[in-house]
């Protein structure tokens, strides 16, 4: 797949730094695997991390410091033997969901518990570890549908799965995430030819503009 | 790939003209023998600059003292994954640092973070991905930085080094957040532009 739309590079900068809760920090590791040039965009701003750790002012470890830490590589390699990996959920690397998404939603698109909330929208919610301000979704708009125009309290992003929609900004297909901040509004609309799914993060509730919509919204939530 | 050869055998000179190149050759030693002694000079080196990122992010003294540790321990267990093409050692430390630090001081997931290292493991463009980064040394990296404006530093430090959200620069500097948005824009265009094929 070739990606069209990618990361703001002030987005690769806050997830170089650490700076994205969960639900951003999921969303944008799941680009991040299908995009080869914003991989290469992070490892760049990690390099910043490296840079400033070189020249920052040392402040000096306690005294036993590293005879602690030589200790206990000694008792490393002797305790090497034992298993010590926890069962993790299988990850496949041959999946059409992306391998950070997968320890959410299982490896396949088509097992996702849907739930309706207007009518040619399903949402499936997604329960993250650490408690956010921001919110992680998967959303499934039929094909040919208009979600109502919006604008954000906050960030938002949506990465395409499946599928595609077009708004002001282009058309996006698989692969493709719109990066949007909260100033800029949004009229998606699914191309006619198949459903989209796609993955949503956003930073606060996002507010419909128009009556009709804000009605809407407690039923969508998007 | 020429570039990745020469780094793995750097001449007596560069060794000394560049602690980056040294910083290489420590984690070659614990990758391939367990060296402990290169480990020792990586931790003496790298110890004391953990500890103050870690207390600018927040930690007291003992917490920070606990990361240091727990940092040095991945560096050490996990040596084999350090390729010397992808870029210096201070930034491969940083991210494990980074992960530490949002594991234990903002409690959050640094899963996703091990997630695209894991992908990058087994993704075919590993060639490519080396062939890019194999120039980066880290000394560079620092003048490179040191090179952009105060306001586009101070910004980065505040970042990278504080752990301060985005809203939380822009609230200190007193500024517009999109204002430090464009900043950090900035200031990465820079630096994508002065990496480029060191």
């Amino acid at each position: 797949m070739t990606v069209q739309h990618h990361l703001d590079d002030a987005t690769l900068m806050r997830f170089a730094s650490g700076d994205l809760d969960e639900a951003f920090s999921v969303i944008v590791a799941s680009h991040l695997v299908l995009c080869k040039a914003c991989r290469h965009g992070v490892r760049k701003a990690e390099n910043i991390g490296g840079g400033l750790l070189e020249s920052v002012d040392q402040v000096p470890l306690r005294a036993e410091a590293i005879d602690d830490v030589l200790a206990l590589i000694d008792n490393d390699k002797v305790c090497d033997q034992t298993p010590q990996q926890p069962v993790k959920m299988p990850i496949t690397h041959e999946s059409d969901v992306p391998e950070p998404l997968q320890h959410f939603i299982g490896p396949s698109l088509d097992q996702i518990a849907w739930k309706t909330v207007a009518p040619g929208i399903a949402k499936h919610m997604i329960n993250l570890q650490s408690p956010a301000r921001s919110s992680l979704y998967m959303l499934r708009i039929a094909a040919g549908k208009a979600v109502p125009e919006h604008g954000h309290g906050g960030n938002e992003m949506t990465l395409v799965l499946s599928g595609a929609y077009r708004d002001d900004m282009g058309i996006f297909g698989p692969g493709d995430i719109e990066d949007l901040d909260e100033h800029i509004e949004h009229q998606p609309k699914v191309l006619p030819d198949a459903a989209c799914i796609c993955l949503v993060a956003t930073e606060a509730p996002t507010r419909f503009k128009g009556f009709f919509s804000r009605m809407l919204q407690p039923l969508v939530g998007i | 790939m020429q570039v990745a050869h020469r780094m793995k055998q750097p001449s007596e000179d560069q060794v000394l003209q560049n602690p980056g190149d040294d910083h290489k050759r420590l984690m070659e030693s614990v990758s391939v023998s367990q060296d402990r002694e290169a480990f020792k000079s990586l931790f003496v080196y790298f110890g004391p600059r953990v500890k103050a990122i870690m207390m600018k992010s927040g930690a007291d003294h003992a917490t920070a003292d606990d990361l240091v540790q727990d940092v040095m321990m991945t560096v050490w267990r996990k040596c084999a994954l350090y390729k010397p093409a992808r870029g210096a050692v201070s930034t491969w430390i940083f991210t494990i640092a980074r992960n530490a630090r949002i594991d234990r001081l903002r409690r959050a997931s640094s899963r996703p973070y091990d997630d695209i290292d894991d992908f990058e493991l087994v993704s075919d463009d590993a060639d490519a991905e080396q062939e890019m980064l194999a120039g980066q040394r880290a000394s560079l990296v620092s003048q490179a930085i040191s090179a952009l404006p105060d306001e586009q530093q101070q910004i980065m430090e505040m970042a990278f080094i504080s752990d301060l959200p985005q809203s939380e620069i822009a609230r200190k500097l007193s500024l517009p957040l999109g204002t430090v948005k464009s900043r950090m824009r900035l200031a990465y265009g820079k630096l994508r532009i002065n990496l480029k094929d060191v």
